[in-house]
């Protein structure tokens, strides 16, 4: 038998170059950091030693037990804001639902830690809301204090990750699941129970380990608003203060990595065996019902004070790049252009930097994505699976991990011809970027290719398309608009990420938009420059996103009776 | 809990039921009166209002616009559907995946407050008497479509509910089980003596388990009664054609010295007994293939029959019959003659006579 027979050469190069490029750019920086954690620092040799140390350090403990309550906390809260929005929107006939989902995934699209500049301004102990709750009640609201301040951030931010998984989830339940309760007496309250919540509770579950896990990973947010007594920033403390050969770093990169996969893990368990999916044909669809007088009143209520909230930082962050001075009072003193003609004139390299730097790691992702979807799910390789749980895997890694074993793993290769170590080569932040967000472009590609029935390449290749000629004509073209989705969600969440490149930035020159938002932050007279340029990060995102789906939506009204061939064939 | 219901089974009367979707009025003023006990069927091609009429006998869907709904001598027009006590079978079966089997089949005594102990026995009960007491423990997704089906009847008839109502209960489910399972919801109504109203749109099925029904098309009730009354006696075209095979000619009533005739164009002619029509009214004549003799182009025409004149132009064998389509003057006629080993059947092209008793003839107001 010819492992290699009919058409599998090239899908087999393929894996070979993927899983090489996997191999060095993951693995072995992860497995390095995990190598490092166990290693004696004096003598080399395995020990547990790191581990005792961290764990007798009352500072370790206690960055330790707060990373878990500021995580476990920010799941709370999002769902809090979520799961009225959710709720609301897919079971009930009003108008809006869709601009209250896309309003409810902006948040998504600006990265936490320049959302917290605003909303200590806005909710801090001298912001606006407290303030005016002081003159007006005589008492204020301690949002922004401590813990309270990164699990208020937190949350506003990574709400949208139970909102998109528990509407999908709702909408997901066939209105017949809840008629037949109905028809056999249920109602109301115990009806939601016994009926709808546990069917939603899958969706739930997902969107809340991913809410956990991104929390407990956060490097920014902390320590953009002065908390250093968690994990993420103590690691990143650790090496930049001490080195990079202070296995503290390590060992507490272990530990983000071990509580991540134990989120996922949790979120896997809640998953499997529950394709609670019940909408089909012949069932009923969706029921939504219509909403009486002061239900609506009341619906419409909640619906706008958690807008409000969770578009507090976009208010916030406008207000603070168009004003001139703003400090202990509700607004600032007045509006000026000068913080947008500062960035314009000083900081335009981040904006190209980032364009530069998420458009090529959105390109490989894509790339990649789609070749890896095509080799696990359309060809025979033995092996093949294991390009796919490569590829998931970076999900648990943190990025400040990846930061690390960037920094360890990369410090002694030289770049041929620019004599430069490839950890200090802007180049690396790329590969970084496109590690980190491959498993979204993964995801997506991996549905669109689903779309795609066997039978359309069959059909191609019975009239004589070559494998890679029918990958080329048929089945590429029909993914476009997965592919595409791919290389939004990676390109939109790679050009606001912080914790990775804020370890691999070497030179202010290479330094993408995040970064230089954070170096403006510093310092009090740099946070109007730094709004203007997160409101510019936001607004890059927000046309790339949109431009985006009407490219989608129109591929998809022109494509839909091609797609539309049974996948099961 | 056999017989509870035979002393206390309720009718259903729909008096009048207008109801629109939006703008769509998809009920057009329904009337219909459903016996206690009664095994009635709702009869129409998809998109006809069935599912539409039925969800709204159990309470869901929008409020008519008119009219009302009776169980019993009670008015549940505008009661919620946890108030009524009907029970609905639906078509996808909706059991709810994250419960088992027995959790399915207790939730509507949970719901109705019933004492723990009970419950278990009427449960253990409704799965034994559709044969799924071993599956208790099983989840939904771990039963075959017949299983599920019986789970679902199972959920439904345990609450004893007053009317009993199945939205295509069968139709997810392959031929033969169909068959089968038809029987066995039969049977179960027979025992529990359960008023029924049953949605289809195949008319063997509704024929095989009707004590009566309705036949709808565009929200509007076409005919009501018996299965063979509405296959031999049906009131329109559309009734005709939707059960079974019809040959239907366009033409018009003719009175002359050797009684009534139907005529069409001059090839057809045939006596009928009408008195309701009048003389030179335009007429649809309604006959069956199989009431349609074929013989040799010479046979003689017997006693009280139309003889016709024609030619095959098409043949089909079916098994247990032959369909021939026989033109005639420019009417093609569908005509079924029995099969049997070793009889010799006519050519293609071959002229024939075709022999129709007069008592098999239906006129209709064109
Ligand atoms: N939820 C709905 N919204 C709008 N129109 C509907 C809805 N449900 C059914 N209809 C329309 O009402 C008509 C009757 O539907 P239905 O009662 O489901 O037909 P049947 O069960 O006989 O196939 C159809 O034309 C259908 O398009
Ligand atoms: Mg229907």
């Amino acid at each position: 038998m010819n492992a290699l027979s009919r058409g599998q050469l090239g899908p087999g190069v393929l894996a070979v170059v993927l899983g090489l490029f996997l191999v060095v750019f993951l693995v072995v920086p992860v497995a390095k950091v995990i190598y490092v954690a166990f290693q004696d620092p004096n003598t080399g040799a395995l020990t547990l030693v790191n581990f005792a140390d961290f764990f007798k350090t009352s500072l370790f403990q206690e960055s330790f037990i707060n990373s878990l309550y500021v995580a476990a906390m920010s799941v709370v809260l999002s769902s809090i804001f979520a799961l009225p929005l959710a709720y609301f929107t897919t079971r009930f006939n009003f108008g809006g639902s869709v601009i209250i989902q896309t309003l409810g995934i902006v948040p998504l699209i600006m990265p936490p830690f320049v959302g917290a500049v605003a909303m200590a301004l806005l909710f801090g102990s001298n912001g606006s809301v407290n303030l005016l709750l002081d003159e007006w009640m005589g008492f204020t609201i301690p949002f922004m204090e401590g813990l309270n301040g990164v699990i208020f951030v937190e949350s506003v931010h990574y709400f949208p990750f139970i909102l998109i998984n528990l509407s999908a989830a709702l909408a997901n339940i066939d209105r017949s699941m809840e008629e037949s309760a109905q028809n056999l007496g249920s109602s109301g309250f115990r009806l939601f129970r016994r009926i709808v919540f546990p069917l939603a509770m899958p969706g739930y579950i997902a969107g809340a380990s991913l809410v956990f896990l991104k929390v407990f990973d956060d490097l920014g947010t902390p320590l953009l608003l002065n908390i250093n007594n968690m994990l993420a920033p103590q690691a990143y403390l650790r090496i930049t203060s001490i080195g990079i050969s202070d296995p503290m770093g390590y060992v507490i990169s272990v530990i983000l990595v071990a509580c991540s996969l134990l989120a996922l893990w949790t979120s896997f368990l809640a998953m499997k065996g529950k394709d609670y999916a019940t909408v089909q044909k012949g069932g009923g669809g969706l029921s939504k019902r219509e909403l009486r007088g002061w239900e609506r009143v009341a619906c419409y209520t909640v619906i706008i004070v958690i807008l409000l909230l969770v578009l507090s930082p976009h208010i916030g962050l406008t207000l603070l790049s168009f004003g001139t001075v703003w400090s202990f009072s509700v607004l600032p003193d007045a509006f000026t252009w000068a913080h947008y003609a500062t960035v314009f004139e000083t900081s335009m390299q981040y904006v190209n930097n980032t364009l530069l730097y998420a458009g090529l790691a959105a390109l490989i992702d894509v790339i990649f994505a789609t070749a890896i979807a095509y080799i696990v799910w359309r060809t025979q390789l033995a092996w093949r699976q294991w390009l796919d749980y490569a590829a998931m895997g970076a999900v648990a890694i943190p990025g400040v991990v990846i930061g690390i074993g960037y920094l360890r793993t990369f410090y002694d290769f030289n770049v041929p011809f620019i004599d430069k170590p490839l950890a200090t080569w802007w180049v690396i932040i790329v590969v970084a970027l496109a590690i980190r967000r491959l498993p979204y472009a993964l995801r997506a590609c991996v549905a669109a290719l689903q779309q795609v029935s066997e039978a359309l390449e069959e059909a191609a290749e019975n009239l004589g398309a070559t494998k890679s000629r029918t990958v080329r004509r048929i089945v590429v073209p029909l993914m476009t608009g997965g592919i595409l989705a791919g290389f939004i969600t990676s390109f939109a969440t790679a050009s606001v990420e912080l914790s990775a490149t804020i370890m691999l930035v070497s030179a202010e020159s290479d330094a993408p938009l995040a970064y230089g938002i954070y170096e403006f932050m510093q310092s009090a007279s740099g946070r109007g420059p730094g709004a203007a340029l997160g409101i510019i990060a936001v607004v890059i995102v927000g046309v790339a996103t949109y431009l985006s789906h009407l490219f989608i939506e129109r591929r998809r009204e022109a494509h839909a009776p091609e797609i539309a061939v049974p996948a099961g064939a | 809990m056999s017989s509870t219901y035979k002393s206390k089974a309720l009718g259903v009367a729909i008096e009048d039921i207008t109801l629109s979707f939006g703008m769509t009025p998809v009920l057009k003023s329904v009337n219909l009166t459903i016996e206690p006990g009664e095994f009635f069927t709702f009869l129409g091609p998809s998109g006809s209002g069935k599912s539409t009429l039925l969800r709204l006998i159990a309470g869901f869907g929008p409020a008519p616009s008119s009219g009302r709904v009776l169980i019993g001598d009670r008015d549940v027009t505008h009661l919620a559907p946890w108030d009524r006590n009907v029970g609905l079978v639906f078509q996808n079966y909706a059991l709810w995946p994250h419960m088992t089997v027995r959790k399915n089949v207790a939730f509507g005594l949970e719901e109705h407050k019933v004492p723990a102990q009970e419950i278990r026995e009427r449960v253990d009960a409704a799965l034994d008497l559709v044969g799924l007491l071993d599956l208790a423990q099983r989840r939904p997704s771990q039963l075959s479509g017949g299983q599920q089906q019986r789970v679902a009847l199972a959920r439904t008839v345990v609450v004893e509910p007053q009317v009993l109502l199945l939205d295509e209960p069968l139709s997810n489910l392959d031929a033969n089980l169909r068959v089968q399972m038809r029987r066995e919801i039969h049977d179960l109504q027979r025992k529990l003596g359960l008023t029924t109203i049953f949605v289809t749109h195949d008319q063997e099925e509704a024929n095989t388990v009707s004590d009566r029904m309705a036949v709808l098309d565009d929200g509007v009730i076409q005919q009501v009664g018996s299965p063979m009354s509405l296959y031999d006696e049906p009131v329109n075209r559309f009734v005709a054609s939707f059960l079974g095979t019809a040959n239907l000619v366009d033409g018009r009533v003719e009175k002359t010295e050797d009684g009534t005739h139907f005529l069409a164009n001059d090839a057809i002619r045939i006596p009928v007994a009408v008195a309701e029509l009048q003389p030179g009214a335009h007429a649809v004549a309604l006959f069956r293939p199989q009431s349609l003799l074929i013989r040799e182009a010479d046979a003689p025409a017997a006693q009280s029959s139309a003889r016709l004149e024609g030619k095959v132009v098409h043949r089909e064998f079916l098994g247990s019959l032959i369909r021939y389509a026989v033109a005639v003057g420019d009417h093609t006629l569908l005509v079924d003659d029995s099969h049997q080993t070793g009889r010799e059947c006519f050519d293609m092209q071959e002229r024939v006579s075709l022999h129709l008793d007069r008592a098999q003839v239906r006129v209709l107001p064109g």
